[in-house]
């Protein structure tokens, strides 16, 4: 079982990850029209660009932009989670044993306390999102099971992990939960909202080139006061 | 599958047709063919299916549901926080809705998707600004009234907006010869306290042509004398078209996508005969998104850009002043607390705040900011067409509430207020609330404060 899953069932995920992600950015690119969208990417590339790179990044940064900080509740359950769920898959050591193993080839890794915390306050970060959910009624009224299921499918990873390193309980069985939850998320990813993954950046950098093209980029410049 | 007389899924093409739409007072009957019009799912199907492309496709499906976008949005504030004014819930109970079900929606979903689209959204696009995704519900609000223009669902007045501008070329029923009239009468009332001012109509090859508002010809023409007396004091060489002048588009309001065509298409046809260096508009914010933000792209231009630079009036106002064009009496300048209205469609959609900040500089001796301000700035209240709507008023004079308060707190009594929906929303929250404000274009303040050349002043009789 476990061979097969860190095996085959492995490359399958990873492919359906990264095939259906890599699908999903050509689909978004390929959808752009400068005549429906009304922005004329091309004639004005370079200069749009700018504008999609700085939109995206600002928002990568926590507190850096009027939103983030004018909600900081949200702002630091965001970036506890998503620090820690981007960094912690890449370059847990665990993860790059495997990789190495299967695959031949590995990442740097993370020391194991830095792992360790980035795991907790991922956690953390989660359960604040979901309280947020229940307590706000602007909040509450967008919500569906949906958005339940993508928060326990990106949950479910980071908690069973968590439990197996702690060795608390069965060992075997936590680890085994981990590697399917972990699965279920490559797999499910592109075919879900988690697409925003990627489509974070095209979303993000198609209303930075927006502005940067059409909506004054020419008057206040590329960046736009975000 | 009826269609109503009134209501019904044809635009508006003939003066006739328009006439009786403009007798059905307030709509009464306009609105009861409504309640009865049908959807035609197979084109509604079409059109998604031809336009609903991966920008809003993705919106629609990424929406993470987190509500961050809901204190951005004026509407949402000043209703109580009620949850259904949250930008994400309002665009996915209505766009996101026909998108899901591929168009089988029925009437009555219709007529509560124009309410929410013309009465809970002005399409101010704030809301973009504080999504961390970045979607902008304001552009999908704007996609959503065409979906509802094309199948018939528009607010009365709005249906014969896009009539006026197809049948006249203009939002009102202005024609070419009242247009030409008004520009002769206006210059001979002027000249006798500025010699030799003219407002040359149709002249070619002029550095600057001059497009306006509708609304000023037709209502209040003497704000064409001051735009007349500025360019004649800036030494401007200039001119008006005798067509193609109009610059505004309720159209665009209205989400008549063919409609937007044809009237910014009369604009650059002026550009074309009149062959002018650059163009300048009125102090107009939608006009100005029309015809330069939007506009290009209706006409199919695929740089995304005017065929020749097109000025908002602001930034004419910035560039004469900082030239030396236009001078400035120290004496006269506004000496009492005076604060600026950002329009959404030049500052937060065009970057304009630094034209409006330079003009300020110019004229105010203390000028307050509002909070928020520039891009960050919330929508007058009336706009997007919402200040025309019989049907929508209570919602509208609720919507006022923001700019109330804003200006409140920024302690002034005077608004320097350069776009025509955001100067008709300050009025009607004046009337509405009586706050004791006064509020004004810039070039009647201009006109008061500027140097008159000496070789452009009356002379003196000699008797
Ligand atoms: C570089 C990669 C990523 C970026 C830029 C990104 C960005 C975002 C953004 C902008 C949001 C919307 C914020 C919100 O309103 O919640 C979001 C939400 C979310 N993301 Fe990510 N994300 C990334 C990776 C991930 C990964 C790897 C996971 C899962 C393991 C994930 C899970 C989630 C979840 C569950 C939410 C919804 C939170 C809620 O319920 O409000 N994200 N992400
Ligand atoms: S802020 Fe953006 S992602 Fe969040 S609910 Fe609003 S539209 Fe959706
Ligand atoms: S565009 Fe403006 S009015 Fe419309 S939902 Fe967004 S913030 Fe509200
Ligand atoms: S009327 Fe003025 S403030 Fe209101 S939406 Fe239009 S431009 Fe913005």
């Amino acid at each position: 079982m476990y061979a097969f899953l860190t095996g085959p069932m492995l490359w399958v995920a990873l492919l359906v990850f990264f095939g259906g992600l890599a699908a999903r950015v050509v689909w978004y690119v390929r959808g752009l029209s400068w005549q429906l969208d009304r922005v004329a990417y091309g004639p004005h590339l370079a200069h749009g660009l700018k504008g999609g790179i700085h939109s995206a990044l600002k928002w990568m940064l926590p507190f850096g932009t009027q939103s983030w900080r004018e909600q900081p509740y949200f702002a630091v359950a965001f970036f506890l989670f998503h620090i820690g769920a981007v960094l912690v898959p890449l370059f847990l050591a665990g993860h790059n044993i495997i990789l190495a193993e299967r695959f031949g080839f590995s990442l740097p890794v993370l020391p194991m306390g830095i792992a360790d915390a980035l795991t907790v306050a991922a956690i953390i970060g989660l359960v604040m999102i979901a309280l947020r959910r229940i307590a706000l009624t602007e909040v509450r009224i967008l919500t569906t099971a949906y958005d339940w299921f993508i928060l326990a499918v990106s949950a479910a990873p980071f908690v069973t992990g968590f439990v197996a390193r702690l060795h608390v309980g069965n060992y075997d069985a936590w680890l085994l939960a981990h590697i399917i939850t972990g699965e279920l998320l490559l797999i499910v990813a592109p075919f879900t909202k988690l697409s925003h993954i990627v489509l974070f950046f095209m979303s993000r950098g198609q209303l930075g080139m927006d502005y940067a093209i059409k909506r004054g980029g020419y008057s206040r410049g590329a960046a736009f006061p975000w | 599958m009826p269609e109503g007389t009134f209501c019904n899924r044809r635009p508006v093409n003939t003066e006739e047709d328009l006439k009786s739409l403009l007798g059905d007072k307030g709509g009464a009957q306009y609105y009861k063919e409504m309640a009865e019009l049908e959807v035609d799912v197979e084109a509604l199907k079409a059109t998604l299916q031809k336009t609903l492309q991966s920008r809003t496709k993705t919106w629609l499906e990424i929406c993470a549901h987190c509500g961050m976008c809901a204190d951005s949005c004026f509407l949402y504030r000043v209703n109580d926080r009620d949850p259904k004014q949250v930008p994400a819930y309002k665009i996915q109970s209505t766009l996101g809705e026909i998108v899901r079900k591929k168009g089988e929606v029925d009437t009555a979903f219709m007529m509560r998707t124009m309410e929410v689209a013309w009465s809970q959204c002005t399409c101010c696009n704030r809301c973009g600004m504080y999504c961390p995704h970045g979607i902008d519900m304001g552009v999908m609000f704007s996609y959503l009234r065409g979906l509802l223009f094309s199948q018939g669902f528009v607010p009365w007045e709005l249906k014969i907006g896009s009539g006026m501008h197809r049948v006249y070329g203009a939002q009102m029923d202005v024609t070419t010869e009242d247009w030409v009239e008004t520009c002769e009468w206006m210059a001979e009332e002027q000249q006798e306290e500025w010699p030799g001012l003219e407002i040359p109509v149709d002249k070619e090859d002029a550095d600057t042509m001059y497009v306006l508002n509708a609304r000023e010809p037709k209502h209040y023409p003497e704000d064409l004398a001051e735009a007349a007396i500025l360019f004649h004091l800036a030494g401007e060489n200039w001119t008006v078209p005798s067509e193609g002048w109009e610059q505004t588009s309720l159209t665009m309001f209205a989400g008549d996508w063919a409609g937007c065509k044809m009237q910014v298409e009369r604009v650059y046809a002026a550009v074309d005969k009149l062959r002018p260096k650059r163009v300048v508009g009125t102090e107009c914010g939608h006009a100005h998104r029309a015809t330069v933000i939007e506009g290009p792209y209706w006409a199919g231009l695929p740089s995304g850009q005017t065929p020749v630079p097109f000025l908002h009036y602001v930034e004419w106002v910035s560039e004469a002043l900082t030239t030396g064009k236009l001078k400035i009496d120290p004496e006269k300048r506004i000496k009492e607390p005076v604060t600026l209205q950002d329009s959404c469609n030049y500052v937060r959609n065009h970057g304009l705040a630094k034209h409006t900040r330079i003009i300020m500089s110019y004229i105010a001796e203390d000028f307050h900011e509002m909070a928020p301000n520039r891009e960050h700035n919330y929508c007058c209240g009336g706009g997007g067409g919402f200040n025309g709507i019989g049907r929508y008023r209570h919602q509208r004079n609720v919507a006022l509430k923001t700019k109330r308060d804003q200006i409140l707190a920024t302690g002034c009594k005077l608004v320097v207020a350069p776009c025509h929906n955001c100067w008709d929303a300050i009025r009607d929250l004046e009337e509405e609330y009586e706050i004791g404000i006064r509020w004004s274009f810039l070039k009647p303040l201009l006109i008061s404060m500027v140097i008159v050349p000496e070789h452009l002043k009356p002379q003196e009789e000699d008797e």
